[in-house]
């Protein structure tokens, strides 16, 4: 299929092979991936019409970590796309029989595939099939370390809502030290101008974030007048051996979003969370399920993201 | 009878204080003398732009056989260590099974010699089965030959059985070799803990972790007065409190592994799995510090921390691959090129910390040129330029992070007994 008109504008400006951060992006190569999923978005009814951009490719989802979202997500951006969409999940592969992680990406790469979606516990590794295989790699979370399709999907629904990013300010809220979404969201939302506050309990927000231009609080309550857009993590409790904090009540005391503190917000605060969300936890059901909350935005923003991801590596990409 | 004339090179002993051109003569496997005239009965190796030093001694050398053959054998370490300038090597278990029996330490010594390569001193385990919680037979496997106790990479977490170790030592007067290490505080680490790890979402090591150990570990050591060596140090806080421990001359010693003056933390943005080591990569504060220990004698040995690691072993995820990389062929290179070259201490410190003072630590006769020793010499062509490729190790495994690295300055000539057993030819 020829490239349609609403894509014309976006053809060559990419030049990236692979999609595995966001620290490494320039915000003009942020702003293209979200122009681009802006396009797909209008164009095709909120991306539920096909457009066979990429039809005779194939996609291979390879999973070594549980997902419902994001796998099905890439799944139907590859087939929106018209792209085969290859399953793999590390419990029905041979990584069981002992094969390493490298000859079994190798043995997929070699049935001719093009786009590689991995998701891994251990941070690095979609950088190391990258490095080693000669196809495009696009990280769907690799540990603690980044999600960038996340933080553009969540970037780009507060671009819809709030308008440009230059001087928001956008807080992180809960576990930080495990959040590859919390690391995606900081460099995006930094680079496009806007000012992160990570806020959370001092074990898993570090101070080190202050050397990177974030502001670091634990005080919820005193940051959250200032703030245009609040995103409450989930507390990733497989993740630690000694608890970062004595217990779930305390922690939904301190930091919780309630009807309480909505109080204390701005009128039009944006309520997010990339979920899976821990009601109760993080987020009470009423503030999850208000007015203020974009939370199933961002989940259709996923699509768009990741078909524009999709394009630009492949059809779209600067030849 | 045989002589041998190491003539024109700059020969440097820390044990005499001597450092000036001149000739040594070897005679019958031993020194024989320095500043000897040629004599029609000698050959001649002309040393000229070379260093003419004591054997370099590495006592931290990852031993993995028997039971992991394929990342070293005993053979090929000692083969290894004769391409980096090491005449002697302190061969620490990280086999299966422990070497934790006479029969062990025997087997041990009995491979080494098969090679005929360089000595291999064996380190016994500390605790039975390596376990860290009932003493090995210190006694019988000292009888054995064993030179020193080390449970390697796996730090003596109970303090009762190191406060036993160190006093039952004393009788054998023999030196615990140990990692201080905190395992609660590191435990799934990958790399230090710092902003570099903060932003990679690495599982952090801090420093802590270390020097808390070292504090607990020195305190032990001065209550029994046993010889405690702190193996593989690599924390501003541990220099800190060694430096206070040795003004109070508390019998402890403490190594670094060469590797920790080459890189920073910061590598690790690469997330190669060969720079996955223990103790990790620090940041430039603890460098600093580490060099200044050197300088002033607080950290007494630099050593390789050698831990062969096959490759398909490393090819995997970064939290799964294991620690280490392979040393004994680059550890003179790097701290050439990243002490000396770059200015922080002379040729005489660095001699000091690779063979005379790791002797002593060991409590072997060696490291000195003095009249009578051992003939283990090393010759070091300190401007060198060669580049570091993996696929021309001597060792089994290639897991070095410095391949394609250019370093300048490495031994070119390496004697055990009297006997050239390594010449540097380009490769």
């Amino acid at each position: 299929m020829e490239t349609p008109g609403f894509l014309e504008p976006f053809v060559g400006r990419w030049t990236k092979r692979h999609l595995l951060d966001l620290e490494s992006l320039t915000s003009d190569e942020i702003t293209l991936l979200l122009d681009v999923a802006q396009a797909f978005k209008e164009s095709t009814q909120d991306c539920r019409h096909k457009l066979p951009l990429l039809t005779g490719r194939t996609s291979v989802n390879l999973f070594f970590e549980d997902s419902t979202r994001t796998r099905t997500s890439f799944s139907l951006a590859a087939r929106r796309l018209g792209a085969d969409v290859i399953e793999f999940s590390a419990s029905s592969s041979s990584l069981s029989k002992g094969e390493t992680l490298l000859d079994t990406a190798k043995t997929i790469q070699s049935m001719c595939i093009d786009t590689l979606v991995c998701r891994h516990k251990a941070p690095g590794t979609p950088q190391m099939l990258a490095e080693n295989l000669d196809v495009s790699v696009i990280n769907a979370g690799d540990g603690p370390h980044e999600h960038p399709t996340q933080g553009l999907l969540d970037i780009l629904t507060i671009r819809q809502h709030r308008g440009d990013l230059s001087g928001k300010t956008v807080a992180m809220v809960g576990d930080i030290a495990h959040s590859r979404t919390a690391r995606s969201n900081i460099w995006g939302l930094q680079k496009l101008g806007a000012q992160v506050i990570v806020c959370g309990p001092s074990t898993l927000v570090s101070r080190r974030w202050e050397e990177y231009g974030v502001e670091v609080s634990h005080d919820l309550d005193a940051i959250l007048p200032r703030c245009d857009v609040l995103n409450l993590l989930r507390i990733q409790f497989e993740r630690q051996y000694t608890r970062p904090f004595p217990s779930v009540r305390e922690y939904a005391l301190l930091y919780a979003m309630d009807q309480k503190r909505m109080q204390r917000a701005k009128p039009d605060i944006l309520i997010m969370a990339p979920g899976p969300i821990n009601r109760g936890v993080e987020i009470t059901p009423e503030v999850a399920d208000g007015e203020h909350s974009v939370i199933l935005h961002q989940v259709n923003n996923g699509l768009a993201v990741r078909m524009a991801a999709m394009w630009l590596l492949s059809a779209g990409r600067a030849s | 009878m045989l002589k041998t004339l190491i003539q024109n090179g700059r020969v440097i002993d820390p044990s005499q204080n001597i450092d000036r051109v001149t000739n040594l003569l070897i005679k019958e496997g031993r020194i024989a003398a320095i500043d000897v005239e040629p004599q029609a009965d000698m050959k001649v190796i002309d040393a000229t732009g070379k260093l003419v030093v004591p054997g370099l001694i590495d006592l931290h050398v990852q031993i993995r056989e028997p039971g992991f053959e394929e990342d070293e054998t005993i053979e090929s370490a000692a083969y290894a260590a004769l391409a980096g300038g090491f005449t002697s090597i302190a061969a620490i278990s990280e086999t299966n099974p422990p070497v934790d029996s006479a029969a062990a330490v025997t087997y041990l010594g009995r491979q080494a010699s098969e090679a005929d390569h360089c000595n291999v001193f064996p380190v016994a385990c500390v605790s039975s089965g390596r376990q860290g919680e009932e003493m090995a037979e210190i006694g019988i496997l000292h009888n054995a030959g064993a030179i020193a106790f080390s449970d390697g990479q796996r730090p003596v977490s109970n303090p009762e059985l190191l406060r036993r170790a160190l006093e039952y030592t004393l009788m054998f007067d023999r030196p615990v070799l140990n990692r201080p290490e905190m395992v609660e505080l590191s435990r799934d680490g990958v790399m230090h803990d710092g902003s570099v790890s903060t932003v990679l979402g690495l599982a952090p090591m801090p420093a802590e972790a270390e020097d808390v150990m070292a504090a607990r570990d020195i305190r032990i050591c001065e209550a029994t007065g046993g010889k405690l060596h702190l193996l593989a140090i690599s924390c501003s806080g541990t220099v800190d409190i060694l430096r206070r421990a040795k003004d109070r001359n508390v019998s402890v010693t403490a190594s670094i592994c060469a590797y920790q003056f080459a890189l920073t933390d910061a590598a690790m943005r690469g997330f190669h799995t060969n720079l996955k080591l223990n103790p990790p990569l620090r940041s430039q504060e603890h460098i600093d510090a580490c060099i200044a220990g050197l300088k002033d004698g607080t950290i007494d040995v630099i050593a390789s921390g050698h831990a062969p690691r096959s490759s398909e072993k490393k090819m995997c995820a970064i939290t799964e691959a294991p620690f280490g990389m392979v040393g004994l062929e680059t550890a003179l290179g790097l701290v050439s090129t990243h002490l000396v070259h770059a200015g922080h201490v002379d040729w005489p410190t660095v001699i000091r910390a690779m063979s005379t003072n790791v002797a002593k630590v060991l409590g072997v006769e060696k490291g000195t040129l003095q009249p009578g020793a051992d003939a283990d010499v090393t010759l070091i062509d300190p401007d060198a330029k060669w580049t570091v490729d993996t696929s021309n190790f001597r060792s089994k495994s290639f897991n070095s992070p410095f391949g394609g690295v250019e370093l300048t300055g490495r031994a070119v000539e390496t004697i055990v007994g009297g006997v050239t057993k390594f010449r540097y030819d380009g490769t």
